[in-house]
């Protein structure tokens, strides 16, 4: 495989979109967003559960390609008991490596979500990556309509 | 074949010489848009370098040459689907435009409240949406011929979907997402014994076999240029004489006025009332260009190094463990649609690209086909006269190299 195409398809995107976590609907979830690709028809949900300031509890479901739910899966261990301002913070420099990738980024503060520097090589799944990102930030601004990458 | 050389039509093509990704490019990607001869690209750099002026109003030697070559291409596009008449042709942005204004003309004239349209399941949304569209403004009715699960028609029930209130059938010849090449002859045939008129979307067969819209016996027929080896932004709109006569302009500017005063205005006969504007002229004197160079090889060899190609390709596609076929018409042509295990088509997309297979991932502006097979999308390889088997085996080493990422 050629390095670029390894660094996309690292071992833990594999596992994550093989066996995505929080693959489920939040019981007694508080906030709920849809999520579309119109280029590729990816579509996810994402519903989560706030209480105060503070996300509680995350889960999502959807069909995508690999990139998408591996991003989707990272996304929400990571955003688990975080803020939404921690969380939106965290989408900022997520978007930031998979659109130009990891220089000038404290990459080990991404923790796993730094599996994702790859994308940035492959411009047009920089959509698959951020999809569930821009609709959890849909999901806590509490807009009904469905979010779109285009 | 006799007459068909597939390495002498490749040297046509000069994008083919390159490499992508460190590896010779391999295109399977015509049905979304196909390669251009030297011959095109030639004939529309001379048009600049020797004839370029507008058409139909100078009186000087361009303008002649210009309306000369305008007129010439579609006298060419006639010939090449056997038209009665040169004014039959009438020259549009691509198969979307065409298709538009079929409903926009004859669909607002003879179509409405309670009236019905009728299209299929396997069209893609250039032949859906104009006449969704249609409906909203009129109070029709959208009615849609079934499709099975090898992606051909369900014949039996399209005598009851043509009722007294059908006004159009819109039909596609050859569907994108799977290749299912359609009986629309035999279509036609049933829609004119109840007086139906037939539009034929035939943006992805023109390319593949001959066709004959006087046999068909079809009203309207549309095809892109940049699909048929020419320019992008050309298309053409077929429609019988007796069907455009009668219609009302669809766009207002340019040739197609005859006179204007602040009170009235004069409109132009077919095909110019429905030419509005300065036309595409380069992209008509391409496509021109384009179909002598197809007529060169003769269609009928194209056809038979398309078929021949295709059974390669599927049984080479079956052969790649974990991969299904969605679409498996026994009348297909040019397009292998596929699902390889549970792999989503986008990552399938990414490594072949790697490997400088060049394929189309996704739903193919087909949405209702994806809906029927229950898939979001799929992986489409779709071929064109310049494919070779070497182009397949390379699909092929590309999708086991699929398999053992995902492994």
């Amino acid at each position: 495989m050629s390095s670029d195409l390894s660094d996309l398809y690292q071992e833990v995107v594999l596992e994550h979109s093989k066996r995505p976590r929080n693959y489920r609907v939040v019981e007694g979830h508080n906030r709920e967003a849809a999520g579309h690709n119109p280029l590729c028809g990816d579509q996810l949900t994402v519903t989560l559960k706030v209480e105060g300031d503070v996300i509680r509890d995350i889960g999502f479901q959807g069909q995508g390609c690999a990139i998408s739910k591996a991003s989707a899966s990272l996304m929400t261990g990571a955003v688990k008991d975080r803020t939404r301002a921690e969380a939106e913070a965290l989408f900022e420099r997520v978007h930031k490596l998979v659109t130009e990738g990891p220089e000038g980024l404290d990459v080990d503060a991404l923790g796993k979500l730094a599996v994702l520097s790859g994308v940035s090589e492959f411009p047009a799944r920089v959509k698959c990556a951020s999809l569930a990102w821009h609709t959890l930030r849909a999901a806590l601004e509490g807009r009904g309509e469905a979010v779109s990458t285009e | 074949m006799s007459g068909f050389d597939v390495q002498r039509v490749r040297a046509d093509f000069p994008i083919l010489r390159q490499e992508v990704r460190g590896r010779p490019l391999v295109y399977l990607d015509s049905a979304a848009t196909a390669q251009k001869p030297q011959a095109v690209i030639d004939a529309i750099v001379h048009f600049y370098q020797h004839d370029n002026a507008n058409v139909h109003r100078g009186v000087h030697v361009l303008s002649e040459r210009a309306t000369e070559a305008y007129e010439g291409a579609r006298e060419t596009v006639r010939r090449f689907i056997n038209a009665r008449d040169a004014k039959e042709i009438i020259f549009v942005r691509g198969t979307t435009e065409a298709i538009n204004l079929v409903a926009q003309t004859y669909g607002r004239k003879h179509i409405g409240p309670g009236d019905e349209v009728l299209i299929t399941h396997i069209e893609h949304h250039a032949n859906i949406v104009p006449w969704r569209m249609l409906c909203e403004q009129t109070g029709a009715v959208l009615k849609v011929i079934p499709v099975d699960d090898r992606g051909e028609l369900v014949m039996d029930a399209v005598d009851a979907l043509m009722t007294e209130r059908t006004r159009i059938l819109a039909v596609t010849h050859v569907s994108n997402a799977l290749g299912t090449v359609n009986p629309v002859k035999e279509l036609t045939r049933r829609a004119h014994a109840k007086g139906i008129p037939v539009l034929v979307d035939g943006a992805q067969a023109v390319t593949h076999f001959p066709v004959d819209v006087q046999d068909i016996g079809c009203d309207f027929y549309a095809f892109s240029g940049h699909k048929t080896f020419g320019p992008t932004g050309i298309g053409v709109l077929y429609g019988r004489l007796e069907r455009l006569e009668p219609l009302p302009p669809y766009q207002g500017g340019g040739d197609m006025i005859l006179s204007v005063t602040m009170e009235k205005v004069t409109y132009n006969r077919v095909p110019h009332r429905f030419e509005a504007g300065t036309p595409n002229l380069e992209g008509a004197v391409g496509l021109a260009a384009a179909i002598r160079y197809l007529e060169a090889l003769g269609m009928q060899n194209v056809a038979a190094h398309d078929r021949e190609l295709m059974a390669y390709a599927t049984k080479a596609l079956e052969s790649v463990p974990g991969l299904r076929l969605v679409g498996t018409a026994r009348e297909k042509t040019g397009v292998l649609s596929f699902m390889l295990e549970d792999i989503h088509p986008h990552d399938v997309g990414t490594i072949l690209d790697r490997e400088g297979v060049c394929i189309r991932t996704g739903h193919h502006c087909a949405q209702p086909v994806m809906q029927h097979f229950k898939v979001p999308a799929t992986s489409r390889a779709s071929l064109a006269l310049y494919n070779t088997r070497e182009d397949v085996d390379a699909l092929v080493r590309g999708l086991h190299k699929v398999l053992e990422v995902f492994k």
